[in-house]
């Protein structure tokens, strides 16, 4: 079975701090990770290799420091990595992302199955995973919490749900995203760690996929972002008291004066 | 300070530090309150590759030696010395494997132990048998492919729970102390049992056990060395793993200073906090004076180990010697920088002192260290 793995190195923090005046994430001076969720989507990866064999290629689009995170994810199990990166993905939004993602996952090549976390902690859209199957045309399933079943041609899937979860059936080749219940990450392994550190990543640039400058990076992002701010804490709820016709007076009078009814 | 290790040897201690401290020290008050052998962080540590360090790569280890494993013992121990000496004692049960054991032997036992799979144990003491080791009574007699164990032996760490037990015997108590041989024992073989597990000070989550032997049928190819070697075999042993006590002593040290230094800017009386007092900063000082001292000790024995160095008894016996009583002071004075609080159980230093008090004993205790060296210094001198 081949198995990619999509991941993203994310800043140390869940305080992630925001400059007001570009609307962007500041990045300097914080330490990087792997996204957390994308731990899982490793995890997951290397656990199915060693059920059914195969091979694990993670892949992330990031400055060339997200070696770092591809290196880690060897450390963990994974066979092999692919850094897309060029100055040209710059500024590349939900959209942009997917597709240079995509373009990365054809020059691999062949694949049963591509893993991503739900979604990542800076900017948690939890879009990156669907996009990219929709520019390979492939099925995906998100919010994973259980691979049932797997075989080279279907896959039976337990999808989180608000309350409880669902039972899908997809075939192969398809995406998932996984969500944090599906495993429990391993820590890194002496010999991974000497892997990681010998491991030959691969680099492909714009060139090496051969898209149009155009077609990725700020110029291939529609998404404008207007403000990010933190929304204002949910206040703690009132509690009306008195006999029920009371009750229902004050709530009706409450509804009216809020503009909710 | 800068011991100038190798790549991999930062490796292996980041990599122990991380299990510490995501692993061990949020279950190591629990696991000592309950007795519980620690074998979920076992796991983790086979699974990291942290069980065949010191055993050669051909079988199934990493290559490394006595300073690899020091490294690993360090950080567990900097977290919970119990379980540091249920990795480490499956140390001292394989050394007499590693050192004195044929091929086919240490094909047949290294590999699971250097996976992880199966943990070893060591079996010299006896309840008339301690610092005198030469007193066992434990009797080994030939009986055509076999030896037929006899005896009991007490406080074995990792008894009921390691596979492999390297146990020694004797084969012929009127040559005394050249009359003891060692064997390798498995758990199963018939005649093979074990008595109830102690109650103790410290290491508390680690087992220690009897090794109870009636009749028990041991294989001709599971003697190591030769008949007679018994005492060599414990001897040459305890120099390589003695280090690793050190290192146990100086990682639960180590793990005292962290806890009394954050707590010192913490509490405030006075109107100030404690570590502005001139008493505690000089506590501290001496605390972490002893503790690089006894590093740097330790480190450089476990080196000269590792070197292939004839004869390290005296290094070795200094090294645990000096830690071991490093560490009971400085766990001491943790507790007083704590005051009350170092004193409850909520508060890690607590067991930390306790956990302290086995280094002292253990594989010979600094009494016994102390006339290793000296022995060895008259014969030196004698000998110029
Ligand atoms: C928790 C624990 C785990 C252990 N694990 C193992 C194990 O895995 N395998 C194993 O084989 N053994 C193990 N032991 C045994 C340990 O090595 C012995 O306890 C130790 O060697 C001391 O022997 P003893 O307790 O009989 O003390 P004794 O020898 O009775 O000593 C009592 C006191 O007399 C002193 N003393 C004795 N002789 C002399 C002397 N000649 N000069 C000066 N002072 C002397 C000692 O220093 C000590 O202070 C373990 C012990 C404990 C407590």
């Amino acid at each position: 079975m081949k198995i990619i793995v999509c991941i993203k190195q994310v800043p140390a923090t869940t305080q992630v701090k925001i400059n007001p005046e570009t609307n962007t994430l500041v990045r300097e001076g914080v330490e990087s990770i792997i996204n957390p969720y994308d731990a899982y989507a490793i995890e997951e990866g290397v656990r199915l290799r060693e059920r059914c064999g195969g091979t694990v290629t993670v892949l992330t689009m990031g400055p060339p420091q997200a070696e770092t995170a591809l290196r880690e994810a060897i450390s963990l199990g994974a066979d092999e990595a692919v850094l897309l990166s060029d100055r040209a993905f710059a500024g590349s939004d939900t959209w942009a992302t997917s597709y240079t993602l995509a373009q990365g996952i054809k020059k691999i090549g062949d694949f049963d199955l591509i893993v991503c976390g739900k979604q990542a902690i800076d900017g948690d859209t939890a879009q990156v995973g669907p996009g990219i199957a929709e520019f390979l045309d492939i099925p995906f399933v998100a919010y994973i919490r259980k691979i049932e079943e797997i075989d080279d041609s279907l896959l039976r899937v337990e999808r989180l749900m608000d309350e409880g979860y669902e039972v899908i059936e997809s075939k192969l080749p398809a995406l998932i995203t996984v969500v944090k219940e599906i495993n429990e990450p391993r820590l890194p392994s002496l010999r991974g760690k000497l892997n990681a550190k010998k491991a030959e990543i691969t680099s492909w640039n714009l060139k090496d996929l051969g898209v149009t400058e155009d077609s990725v990076g700020l110029p291939a992002s529609p998404t404008k972002v207007v403000k990010i701010f933190t929304p204002p804490p949910r206040g703690s709820g009132e509690t009306l008291t008195g006999s029920t016709p009371e009750i229902v007076d004050k709530l009706v009078a409450q509804l009216k004066q809020d503009r909710v009814v | 300070m800068d011991y100038f290790l190798t790549e991999e040897q930062q490796m292996i201690r980041d990599l122990a530090r991380q299990i510490a401290q995501e692993k061990i020290v949020p279950v190591r008050a629990e696991l000592d309150e309950k007795e519980e052998f620690p074998w979920e962080i076992m796991k983790v540590l086979a699974e990291s590759d942290m069980c065949g360090l010191y055993i050669p790569e051909v079988y199934g280890g990493m290559g490394g030696g006595c300073f690899e494993l020091c490294l690993a013992t360090e950080e567990i121990s900097r977290a919970c010395g119990g379980v540091a000496v249920c990795y480490a004692a499956s140390g001292l049960g394989t050394y007499p494997i590693l050192l004195f054991g044929n091929e086919a032997q240490k094909q047949k036992y290294l590999p699971d132990i250097a996976s992880g799979k199966k943990l070893a144990a060591f079996g010299l003491t006896e309840s008339e048998a301690g610092s005198d080791a030469g007193g066992i009574q434990t009797t080994a007699v030939a009986d055509g492919d076999h030896y037929v164990l006899n005896g009991t032996k007490q406080w074995i760490t990792n008894g009921g729970e390691a596979d492999t037990y390297t146990v020694v015997a004797m084969t012929d108590k009127v040559k005394g102390s050249r009359g003891a041989s060692t064997f390798i024992v498995e758990k199963g073989w018939e005649g093979f049992s074990f008595g109830k597990k102690e109650k103790k000070m410290g290491i508390r989550c680690s087992s220690t056990t009897e090794l109870i032997f009636r009749n028990c049928r041991v294989p001709k190819e599971n003697l190591l060395a030769r008949e007679g070697m018994g005492f060599i075999v414990a001897m040459k042993t305890l120099d390589c793993t003695r280090p690793g006590i050190g290192a146990q002593a100086v990682g639960i040290a180590q793990g005292a200073l962290d806890e009394a230094l954050s707590y010192a800017r913490r509490r405030v009386q006075f109107g100030k906090p404690i570590s502005s007092f001139q008493a505690i900063q000089h506590m501290l000082a001496d605390m972490a004076t002893q503790i690089e001292a006894a590093r740097a000790l330790v480190y450089a024995t476990a080196r000269h180990v590792d070197s292939g160095a004839r004869n390290v008894s005296k290094v070795s016996a200094m090294c645990k010697l000096f830690a071991a009583d490093m560490c009971m002071k400085v766990t001491t004075d943790a507790v007083q920088i704590l005051g009350g609080y170092g004193y409850m159980r909520e508060y890690p230093v607590e067991k930390m002192m306790r956990d302290a008090k086995i280094t002292q004993i253990y594989e010979g205790t600094n009494q016994i260290q102390r006339n290793v060296i000296a022995l060895q210094l008259i014969k030196e001198s004698a000998s110029k």
